[in-house]
């Protein structure tokens, strides 16, 4: 049967299923399929902090969204066009963020009278009209990949777990997606199972051939490929675009890197991947505790490594007398924050700009950090490696702060040329720096950075010694002078104030907007949206974006300024909006949630809609 | 291998140029001067010599040593230097550390690094008080001790740091007293050929704090009836007139002091700091009383063990023996990995 083709310019689909239905590995192989095809992607998985929560409950479900057009996106969509329904939680856990019209592809098999009593449905929503404003397209998913799998050999139960690849299969069909990686991968992750791999590839294609041969789906759909920049591509997660930029901050200083680390979600997977990267020198420590992991790259970094230590908020909280030690010891130390829900352990899995404050400020006595923020899961790369270059170059703490969003979230990656990446190469101390010719001043700074000297033990005729104890100017012997310390407090701020760093920059296409719109870190594709959306209706919008939040953009004053309303949304209670209001004398509008989910593009567009009424 | 160079250093190279600012007749002094005297021994380089330490009187110890040094937060040192040591496993660390700073803060970070073995060798000066905060009890001090945080008595137990060593896997546990500087130096040189965590518990009289913590160690009057001096490979007897022995009673786990004059030489125990079981090693470290009586010191335990910093560089140089492009290269290729499109 022929079936009919319509085109489309974006689709956002939501894959939703128990946690151990296989959801975030069925996303993310569509993702890479969608990838193959050359359309622009933005994805969010979410998942529950449980491994295994209760079969078929509503804390059970996992879901995996990825957005995908022929056109450059910067969020993963606000609502689903397509949910799949893989049991009767994912659909109620689901159902409210789908819009009228929306269609549902459910799994009927799961819908039994005890899931549907476990998730408190009293009648059968397949069976009655409460899904009538939807599309729902009833699949018997489970009996039908047992079925296709008869003749496989592999046990029933396995043949059960394959269904998420049936789910695939259709979904592949119906968007027209190359599936050639996805057989490629099958192959690579069944390796040591042929009969995992024959089962999986045969669920695949039957849900294929299903979407083909069935009258359900009448239309198939495609999405023709963006134009983006030529070049070759990836789709990358901001947990690993932070890792590789790591590797290339080590390539590029020539320095080893050392990672100190204690697992925490949701940054364990750069102590995964970090792990992996041996070859180029990387030494990953899993340590007994946060202190020990930072205490650990501290220690590293004092030899002559680039220490590292990756985290969430409450090791953060745990490393901070650390951190401290290292403003004092004037150290290079790269402190990854990949930001939760807080306060406490919170919603370990959700996503939060709360850490602000405690990045800037958390620390006893006046101990200031340099701190940068990426704005997408690719950016995470550059700002790994404009971390490296401000710790490596001014010998200081600089702590980055990611989210759980741009972290597990993906989109393409223009893989840039390596010869292009900043060149981090330092000079370490070799000589005596004193008048006389045979004194080693620890420190006596560069004029230009405020940097002291990094003179590692092994260097003959530098024996010094440092700590923790206020130090003497230059010399770094022991100092209760009160001069001497209101010196050495001042210097330690100017250093962080004085580091250069680009200014920001304003998108304001036509020049005539009155609002500017002001974020930081992982807000940028939502705030971004929002604004694009604001003009393409005539309403000018501004958008600055702040990757560095210590030391601020020279010009941010200035741009500040400029406009009459400055809005600053943030996921947090207005950790930044009280900055800018303090330092700038700005009467800045703070937009916050704290959901543990990333703003929605919609709700942003309608938030400045209404300021721009009132300016 | 040719033979190494003689570096003749002597004690006073090993002075650094800062004024020494403990209380005056602190036992830490008597302990400085045994390291700087015994360090041109070890014939390594200055520069190759990193003291870290944490907080506490002991801690200001790398300020008065002329090599590279750090003195660090409270009970962070072992962390700290495990994080140089498996960088830089050309360097021989030495960690400094007291009682409160190792075993009450810093706790989980002294067993850790011997459970890794790292190499590092970890003087842990022992006096049983804090002296830095003026005198509060420490997870060393006897039960009941009247000290200005516990006024009619502290209510809890202590560690005894050998047992902890030991537990926490430790490959070598020794011990020694400050005012003794022989065997001082006899145990920091054996620590120091020891390849992995080296842990030496160091008896320091605080003469401001708890003055006079270990005199029956030290007394003429008892000290050779009180002190175990093990001996790797002798037989364990001790008291003035070696009337006294070490036996290991048949069905019983421990160990027990006797009367030599009473017991069969064969039944004596003969030192085997070498044993595979740390089950010994912690029978000797629980004899001694609370009046100190039995008190063993020397080393108690000294195996081989894969050191941390050996094993994770080795894993660096297996992963780097078979790579033949530069490291831009290498760049290159991780980060055209996985699954990649390409748009003309």
């Amino acid at each position: 049967m022929t079936k009919q083709i319509r085109q489309l310019d974006r689709v956002v689909i939501r894959f939703a299923g128990d946690s151990g239905d296989g959801m975030q590995l069925t996303g993310d192989r569509f993702t890479s399929e969608t990838a193959q095809l050359g359309n622009d992607i933005s994805t969010l998985p979410n998942f529950p902090a449980e491994i295994r929560a209760p079969a078929g409950t509503l804390p059970g479900v996992s879901s995996f969204q990825v957005h995908f057009a022929d056109y450059d996106i910067l969020t993963p969509g606000d609502a689903p066009n397509v949910l799949v329904a893989m049991n009767p939680a994912a659909l109620k856990a689901n159902l409210a963020d789908l819009p009228r019209g929306a269609d549902i592809i459910v799994n009927t098999d799961e819908f039994t009278k005890r899931n549907l009593a476990k998730v408190g449905y009293q009648v059968n929503p397949l069976d009655d009209d409460s899904l009538a404003g939807y599309v729902v397209h009833p699949v018997a998913l489970t009996s039908m990949t047992i079925g296709a799998l008869a003749d496989q050999a592999v046990s029933k139960k396995d043949a059960e777990r394959a269904k998420n690849m049936f789910a695939l299969g259709l979904l592949s069909w119906m968007y027209s997606r190359p599936y050639e990686s996805t057989l490629r991968f099958l192959e690579r992750k069944f390796a040591a199972r042929p009969e995992l791999v024959a089962a999986n590839v045969a669920a695949f294609r039957a849900g294929w051939n299903f979407g083909e041969t069935t009258e359900d789906f009448a239309v198939r759909y495609e999405v023709k490929p963006a134009k983006m920049q030529p070049g070759t591509y990836r789709n990358i997660t901001g947990n690993a675009a932070l890792s590789l930029g790591l590797v290339a901050a080590g390539v590029r200083s020539g320095l080893p890197v050392f990672l100190g680390a204690y697992p925490i979600t949701p940054a364990s997977d750069i102590l995964h991947e970090l792990s992996k990267h041996k070859k180029f020198g990387v030494l990953t420590m899993q340590a007994e505790d946060e202190i020990a992991a930072v205490g650990a790259a501290l220690g590293a970094s004092y030899g002559g490594s680039l220490g590292v230590t990756t985290t969430s908020g409450p090791g953060v909280a745990l490393k901070s007398e650390t951190i401290s030690l290292a403003v004092a010891l004037e150290l290079p130390l790269v402190i990854v924050d990949v930001q939760r829900a807080g306060p406490s352990t919170g919603m370990p899995t959700k996503t939060e700009q709360a850490d602000l404050n405690m990045a800037l400020y958390g620390r006893h006595g006046e101990a200031p950090v340099a701190v940068i923020a990426p704005k997408s899961p690719s950016d995470c790369f550059y700002a790994a490696l404009e971390a490296a270059r401000i710790a490596l170059t001014y010998r200081t703490p600089v702590i980055l702060l990611s989210d759980n969003y741009v972290a597990n979230g993906s989109e393409p990656w223009l893989l840039p040329d390596v010869e292009s990446l900043p060149d981090l190469r330092v000079e370490f101390a070799t000589t005596p720096n004193g008048e006389d010719g045979t004194t080693f001043l620890p420190y006596l700074r560069d004029p230009q950075t405020l940097a002291r000297p990094w003179a590692i033990p092994g260097t003959p005729g530098l024996e010094h010694r440092i700590g923790g104890l206020e130090k003497a100017d230059k010399t770094g012997d022991i100092s209760y002078d009160p001069a001497n310390h209101d010196f050495m407090v001042r210097t330690r701020a100017a250093r962080i104030e004085t580091i250069p760093v680009p200014d920001v920059e304003v998108e304001d296409p036509d020049g005539d907007a009155r609002v500017l719109v002001l974020g930081w870190g992982s807000t940028y594709g939502p705030i971004g949206a929002a604004c694009r959306a604001l003009r393409q209706r005539g309403l000018p919008v501004a958008q600055a974006h702040l990757r560095h939040l210590a030391p601020m953009p020279a010009n941010l004053g200035e741009v500040l300024r400029s406009y009459d309303r400055v809005v600053i949304p943030e996921m947090n209670l207005g950790q930044l909006a009280h900055v800018i209001r303090a330092k700038y004398l700005v009467d800045a509008i703070g937009y916050n949630q704290v959901r543990g989910l990333p703003f929605t593009a919609a709700e942003l567009e309608t938030m400045l809609e209404e300021v721009l009424k009132n300016v | 291998m040719s033979e190494p160079v003689a570096l003749k250093l002597t004690a006073k190279d090993f002075k650094s140029d800062q004024e020494v600012r403990w209380c005056p007749g602190c036992g830490d002094y008597a302990i400085l001067a045994a390291v700087q005297q015994f360090m041109p021994e070890l014939n390594i380089p200055r520069e190759r010599i990193v003291f870290v330490s944490g907080i506490g009187c002991s801690s200001r110890f790398p300020y008065y040593m002329n090599t590279y040094g750090m003195h660090s937060i409270h009970g962070r040192a072992p962390a700290i230097a495990t994080g140089l040591s498996a960088t830089r496993p050309d360097l021989s660390v030495w960690v400094v550390t007291g009682d409160g700073d190792a075993l009450s803060i810093g706790g989980n970070h002294l067993i850790h690094a011997l459970r890794r073995n790292v190499n590092l060798k970890i003087l842990l000066f022992n006096n049983r008080i804090y002296g830095l905060t003026k005198g509060q009890y420490s997870p060393t001090s006897e039960v009941g001790k009247i000290t200005k945080s516990t006024p009619v008595g502290s209510a809890d137990a202590p560690f005894n740091p050998i047992s902890l060593a030991l537990g926490a896997e430790a490959t070598f546990v020794g011990r020694t007293i400050d005012s003794d500087r022989k065997h001082l130096q006899s145990v920091l040189r054996a620590a120091a050929e020891h390849q992995g965590s080296a842990f030496v518990e160091i008896y320091q009289n605080c003469n401001i704090f708890n003055d006079g913590a270990f005199d029956q160690l030290k007394e003429p009057a008892t000290r050779d009836d009180y002190l175990i001096r093990l001996e790797h490979g002798q037989p364990i007897t001790f008291g003035r007139d070696g009337q006294f022995c070490v036996v290991h009673p048949p069905g019983g786990f421990g160990l027990e002091v006797r009367e030599t004059a009473a017991t069969s030489p064969d039944e004596i125990v003969v030192h085997d700091a070498t044993v595979t079981d740390p089950a010994y090693a912690f029978a000797l470290s629980r004899l001694p009383g609370l009046d100190l009586r039995n008190t063993p010191i020397g080393v108690f335990r000294s195996v081989q063990r894969p050191s941390y910093d050996s094993v994770v560089q080795e894993q660096l140089a297996t992963a780097r023996a078979k790579v033949t492009d530069t490291p831009e290269q290498q760049l290159a290729g991780l980060l055209n990995s996985g699954d990649t499109w390409t748009i003309l």
